[in-house]
C-alpha cells in the first residue's frame, strides 16, 4: 500500500515537473494573468469602487508574492514566447541578455509583497504598498522586459 | 541639337535653384518677438507635458533612475532612416543650448530649424510643437536655464543616405509640415480643448501612436490609431475608442485619466515599454490637466490603424 501510494505520488510529482518544464510559457502566463486580477481588485479598492478589505488586501500581496518566488523557474533559455490571439504580450529578449538584473527585480518584487502585506492596515497604507509596488516593481519591470506585439 | 542641351540644361538648373529656394529653412526674427516676462513654473509644466526628460536626460543603465534635469542627451533613438542621437538640451554654453537666444529656440520649435539655419530632423517633433502657443514656448525656454550644465557634445546622427542631407528635410516640411498654433474649437468646454490642445501641441501623443508612410510621416488619416514602433520590434497600440473601447474592460475617461497618474489599466496590468516613461511625466502633471488629456482622447473619433503582425 505504502508502495503504491509512494509510486504514484513520484508519477505525479514527475507529471507536474514535466508539465512545467515543456510549458513555462503558458505557466508564467497564468501567473502573470492571476498577478492580473489580484491587480483589479486593488486598483478597484485604490479608486474607491469598491470598499477597502483587509484580508483582499492580503491576498493580493500573497499571490504578488507566489508569482514572484515561481517566475523565476520559468524563463529558461531560448523560451521567448510570441503573440497570441488573446494576448498582446511576450516576454522580451532583454530576460536573456540581463538574466541577473531580472531575478533580481522578482525578487525585490517578492520582498516588497512580503512587506506590504505586514504594513497594510487601512485604505490609506494600502494605497501606498499597492501605488509603490504597481509603479516601481510592475512597471519598472514590464518597461524594460514586456514586449508588446500587436 | 546645341539649342536644345542649352533648354535642358537651364531647367535643371531653374529646378535646382527652385527646390533650393522652397527649401529655405524657415525662422522665427527675434522682432516677431513682443515683450514678455516668463512664468517659470508653466515652463515647468509644458516640460512635464512634453516629455522633454524622456530623451534628452542623460540615459541611465535603469530606466527611471536618470535625473531628470540633466540634460545632456546621448539616448540613441533607432529608426528605419537609421540611428538619431539626441543632442544636449542643458544650459551648458558650448555643448548645450545655454548661446541660443530666445529667438533661436523658438524657432528651432516651431519651425523645426537650428540657430545656424538648417534643418532639424522630425525625430525632434516639431510637427507637433508648432502647435504650441507662442508664450507657453518662451516659458519653456526660460524653465530650460534653471538645471545644471551638463558639458559634452552628443555626436552625429547615424543616418543612411540620402536621409543625411539636412536640406531634403525640406521637402518633406512642404509635403508634411502643415498648421500653425493650435485653434481651440469654440463648440468644445474648455476642458476639451485644454486636452486637445496638451495632446497634439507639446504632448505629441499622436508621434508614437500613429502609423507612419514611407517617408516618416504620420498617415493623418490613422491619427492615433497605433501601429509599429519606430524600431519596429514592438506595437504601440491604438488610443482612439476603436483601441480603448474594445479591451476588456473598455477604458473611461476617468480611467484614462488615472492610467496617466500611476500607469494602472483598467484590466490591473501596469504600463509597460515606452509608455513608462511617459507616465513618469504625466504622473507630475496637475490632475485637471491629466483629466483633460482623457476627456479628449476619450472623444476622438474611432479609426482602424494598421495590422499587426500576424498573431501565432
Amino acid at each position: 500500500m505504502i508502495r503504491t501510494v509512494f509510486a504514484v505520488a513520484v508519477i505525479a510529482l514527475g507529471i507536474s515537473v514535466a508539465v512545467a518544464q515543456q510549458d513555462p510559457i503558458a505557466a508564467r502566463k497564468a501567473l502573470m494573468k492571476a498577478n492580473g486580477d489580484q491587480a483589479k481588485i486593488g486598483l478597484a479598492m485604490m479608486k474607491g469602487e469598491a470598499p477597502f478589505d483587509l484580508e483582499k488586501a492580503h491576498k493580493i500581496f500573497a499571490t504578488f508574492e507566489d508569482a514572484a518566488a515561481k517566475a523565476p523557474a520559468l524563463f529558461p533559455e531560448n523560451s521567448v514566447d510570441e503573440a497570441t490571439a488573446d494576448d498582446p504580450f511576450s516576454a522580451g529578449p532583454k530576460i536573456w541578455e540581463n538574466m541577473a538584473d531580472f531575478k533580481a527585480r522578482l525578487a525585490k518584487f517578492g520582498t516588497d509583497a512580503k512587506e506590504a502585506a505586514a504594513k497594510v492596515t487601512d485604505l490609506d497604507s494600502f494605497k501606498a504598498a499597492f501605488g509603490s509596488i504597481g509603479k516601481n516593481d510592475c512597471g519598472g519591470c514590464h518597461e524594460q522586459y514586456r514586449l508588446r506585439k500587436s | 541639337m546645341r539649342t536644345m542641351t542649352l533648354i535642358a540644361a537651364f531647367v535643371v538648373v531653374a529646378a535646382i535653384a527652385l527646390l533650393w529656394i522652397v527649401t529655405v529653412p524657415a525662422t522665427v526674427p527675434p522682432s516677431e518677438l513682443p515683450a514678455y516676462t516668463p512664468n517659470v513654473d508653466n515652463g515647468r509644466t509644458m516640460f512635464d507635458v512634453g516629455g522633454c526628460a524622456s530623451c534628452h536626460s542623460v540615459p541611465d543603465k535603469d530606466p527611471g533612475k536618470g535625473e531628470r534635469t540633466r540634460l545632456g542627451g546621448g539616448l540613441a533613438l533607432l529608426s528605419p532612416f537609421g540611428t538619431f542621437y539626441v543632442p544636449n538640451i542643458s544650459p551648458d554654453a558650448s555643448d548645450g543650448i545655454g548661446g541660443w537666444t530666445e529667438a533661436d529656440f523658438v524657432t528651432a520649435l516651431l519651425k523645426g530649424t537650428s540657430p545656424g539655419g538648417t534643418h532639424l530632423f522630425p525625430a525632434f517633433p516639431y510637427t507637433s510643437y508648432q502647435h504650441m502657443k507662442l508664450a507657453d514656448v518662451r516659458d519653456l525656454f526660460a524653465y530650460l536655464k534653471t538645471p545644471p550644465p551638463v558639458p559634452g557634445r552628443v555626436r552625429g546622427h547615424d543616418l543612411a543616405f540620402p536621409f543625411n542631407i539636412r536640406r531634403l528635410v525640406g521637402v518633406w516640411k512642404l509635403l508634411f509640415l502643415h498648421g500653425g498654433p493650435f485653434v481651440p474649437d469654440a463648440s468644445k468646454p474648455a476642458e476639451w480643448n485644454r486636452g486637445a490642445y496638451l495632446v497634439n501641441g507639446p504632448g505629441h501623443c499622436a508621434e508614437c501612436h500613429s502609423p507612419r508612410n514611407i517617408l516618416g510621416a504620420i498617415i493623418e488619416s490613422e491619427r492615433f490609431a497605433g501601429g509599429p514602433t519606430p524600431d519596429g520590434k514592438g506595437w504601440v497600440p491604438n488610443i482612439t475608442p476603436a483601441g480603448l473601447q474594445h479591451e476588456d474592460p473598455a477604458w473611461s475617461a476617468k480611467d484614462i485619466a488615472s492610467f496617466l497618474a500611476d500607469g494602472m489599466n483598467p484590466a490591473g496590468d501596469f504600463a509597460g515599454g515606452a509608455m513608462v516613461e511617459v507616465i513618469r511625466n504625466t504622473a507630475l502633471l496637475g490632475a485637471d490637466d491629466r483629466a483633460a488629456i482623457a476627456a479628449y482622447i476619450a472623444s476622438l473619433p474611432p479609426r482602424q490603424g494598421p495590422k499587426p503582425p500576424p498573431k501565432k
